[in-house]
Formats: structure tokens, C-alpha cells, sequence
């Protein structure tokens, strides 16, 4: 879906880098790897995304790099818990704005369930969250450092905490359980997944990526939906501070 | 029987490696092949860092006849995370904890080299000089 962001940025010195955190590899990832085509999409789906349709309605394949990150190194390098998360990273190579909310918002919590409706107010508020993430990204390609979305030293600082060591510790749980995968001992690694999950509880990444490979489908199962209810009032996708 | 190790990226199969509960021992030269670390009078070095041996505790990082060393040992002193599984033989090391808050200072975008469908591996580095947008995604 950012195939349209980047046609329309692309002239300005402007890049985008796309990161599947996926230990499934390239049989995971490369049928989502597609031109996005709204058309054939269900209205319900278009909601929950809350994409302008200027954007989502060109179908072309993404000519951006689009990465496979079977490790989730990224996710760890740059402190992302879930998925859409977004870094902005400036002409020379300093992060201007660390790990948020691709404009992804929580509206997707209000859905029937049964007929994956969200109320019509809740989808237009998750449509103007969308668009006012994706034009503070047009004001920064615009201005460069001096836009005011480009955050200043002090304030990324501020808003990146330190690792702890049970993130760290919950990291390398993760890797150890992505080799033993990769190595066929699907079963030995669950143990760890499953302990990476426990010292990072908030990691949906590692919750949700050990689901999907302990059976397909899980990830957007009951354990989900009954994980995303155990929040209560705290966020699934924290709102993005402009 | 071998150990992998997995210091950073690369899975390392270690001949002379020996797991006893939460210790690693191995050989002085898989030591410096693996990891890069070598044993010197100054204590434990890679290239310019050096960490020397804690008064007392020798016997935790070295072996009484000199020819081994305790990886794991290395690891707590320099607080890195490890994690293993001894029913194959694996052990993966990450980094320092606060390695990451030391290069968050600086506020430059962590490297890192990653295939894309097509196997093709490409680099952060290789776009320096553009506006880049970071972003994740998953097919879960």
C-alpha cells in the first residue's frame, strides 16, 4: 500500500524500505509482496486500513526495496514491538523520528467480529489518523530537518527508552528459537519463542510471530483477539505524537 | 560432539567446544576463530578492548592447564545475554544490553544487510544520502 506514497515522493530524494518480520522467510511473505488493488478489496478491509483511495488505487508492484527479516533484527535494532511501525531516518543517516505507528490506529478494536464492520465514525477517524501521518511525512520530504514532524536530537532521545535486560535477554530467546527453526526443530524452538514472549510481553511481533508458526492462522485467531481485549484502556497501536 | 555458536550473525560449529550447565569451554583458538576475544596477560581482548580477569575468579574463565576458556564466563562479565539448548547443542549470544543504548546516543540508524525475494542482500548504507522511511510489515 505504499507503492503510491512512493510514486508520488519518489522525485524528492525520497526512499522507502520495506522490513517483513517474518522467520517463515520468502514462503511467507512473497504472495503479500503484490500490487495493491483496492478493488477487489472488501470494503471492511479498506476501512481497517484507512488508506486515502489517491493512495491505495494505483496497482503496481512496490518498486521500493522490500526486505526479508527472518531474524527480526530490525525490530530489535530499532526498538519495534509490532507491526506497522515506521522510522524516519534523514539524508545523513540520523533518525529523525524513532519507532511509532505507521498512521495504523486502535479503530480496528471496535470491529464486529462476525462481519468485520467498524462504525462508520470510528473508520473515518482511523481514515484522517492515516492521512495526517502520511502528510507530516510530505512536510518532512518537503523541508528536510527543518519541518517541524523532523524531531530534534533531545526529543528522539526522550522518546526511545533504554533496553532492559529482560528485552535483551528476550531477544536472544528469540534468535536461539529462529536458528532452531530454521533447522527444522520446529518443536525445540516454540520453548523458546514462547520465552521470548514472556520476558517482552509487550512484543507483538514475538507473540504474534510464534502463533503464526506454531499454526497458521493463530496470529489473527481467538488467543489474539482475547490478548488484543486484555489491554483494557492501554493501546495496541500507541497514537503517534506529530 | 560440536557446539554451534551464534555470536552475532554468523552460526559457527565449534569442534573443540564443551557445554557443562551454563559454562562454554573451548579452545584458546576457536575462541580467537569464533568470536575474535584472545586470552593475553593484559586479560581477555578484541582489538583494542580489553577486559581483564577478575581477581580470584580465574578458574571461572580459564582452565587450570591454560588450554581452554569459558565463553559464557566472558558473556555475564560483559553482561551479554545467552541462551542455549543442550539437546542441539546451540548456544546464541546477543549483545551487551546496554550496547544498543550507547549507539542510540548517537542517534545514527543501526545497519543492517537483509535479502529481499529475490536472495538479493542490500544494505541501509547503500541508500545513505536519500530520506528514508522505515517501515515493518508481516504476512502474521
Amino acid at each position: 500500500m505504499w507503492q503510491g506514497l512512493y510514486e508520488e515522493l519518489k522525485d524528492k530524494n525520497f526512499l522507502i524500505i520495506s522490513v517483513a518480520f517474518d522467520t517463515g522467510g520468502v514462503a511467507a511473505v512473497k504472495d503479500w509482496i503484490r500490487p495493491a488493488m483496492p478493488a477487489q478489496l472488501p470494503k471492511e478491509l479498506l476501512d481497517i486500513m484507512g488508506w486515502e483511495e489517491t493512495l491505495s488505487s494505483k496497482a503496481a508492484m512496490p518498486t521500493y526495496p522490500c526486505l526479508i527479516d527472518e531474524r527480526h533484527i530490525v525490530a530489535e535494532r530499532y526498538n519495534m514491538v509490532n507491526v506497522p511501525t515506521a522510522v524516519w531516518i534523514n539524508e545523513a543517516g540520523r533518525i529523525v523520528r524513532p519507532a511509532e505507528s505507521a498512521g495504523a490506529t486502535d479503530g480496528f478494536r471496535t470491529l464486529d467480529r462476525a462481519t468485520f464492520q467498524m462504525p462508520v465514525e470510528v473508520a473515518v477517524a482511523g481514515k484522517q489518523a492515516r492521512k495526517r501521518y502520511i502528510d507530516a511525512i510530505r512536510d518532512w520530504v518537503d523541508k528536510g530537518d527543518a519541518s517541524v514532524y523532523a524531531l530534534s536530537p533531545d526529543e528522539v532521545r526522550r522518546r526511545v527508552h533504554g533496553r532492559t535486560e529482560h528485552e535483551a535477554l528476550a531477544a536472544a530467546n528469540f534468535r536461539l528459537g529462529q536458528y532452531l527453526y530454521q533447522q527444522g526443530h520446529r518443536q525445540a524452538a516454540q520453548r523458546y519463542f514462547a520465552e521470548a514472549t514472556r520476558l517482552h510481553p509487550e512484543s507483538w511481533s514475538f507473540k504474534r510471530q510464534s502463533w503464526e508458526l506454531e499454526e497458521l492462522g493463530k496470529a489473527t485467531g481467538p488467543e489474539f483477539w482475547a490478548a488484543v481485549d486484555a489491554l483494557g484502556e492501554k493501546p495496541y497501536y500507541p497514537p503517534v505524537n506529530l | 560432539m560440536s557446539v554451534t555458536i551464534i555470536d552475532g550473525d554468523r552460526p559457527m560449529s565449534v569442534a573443540s567446544a564443551t557445554a557443562e550447565g551454563n559454562n562454554l569451554w573451548l579452545s584458546l583458538d576457536d575462541l580467537c576463530a569464533t568470536t575474535g576475544w584472545e586470552l593475553t596477560p593484559q586479560g581477555v581482548c578484541l582489538g583494542e578492548v580489553c577486559v581483564p580477569i577478575p581477581a580470584g575468579r580465574e578458574a571461572d574463565f580459564v582452565r587450570a592447564d591454560g588450554t581452554q576458556f569459558n565463553l559464557a564466563a566472558l558473556a555475564r562479565q560483559l553482561n551479554q545475554p545467552a541462551v542455549h539448548d543442550d539437546a542441539y547443542a546451540v548456544w546464541f549470544f546477543g549483545e551487551a544490553v546496554n550496547a544498543r543504548d550507547n549507539a542510540w546516543q548517537s542517534l545514527q540508524a543501526p545497519e543492517f544487510t537483509l535479502p529481499d525475494l529475490d536472495g538479493q542482500w542490500q544494505s541501509l548504507s547503500e541508500y545513505r544520502g536519500q530520506k528514508i522511511l522505515l517501515v515493518s510489515w508481516a504476512s502474521w
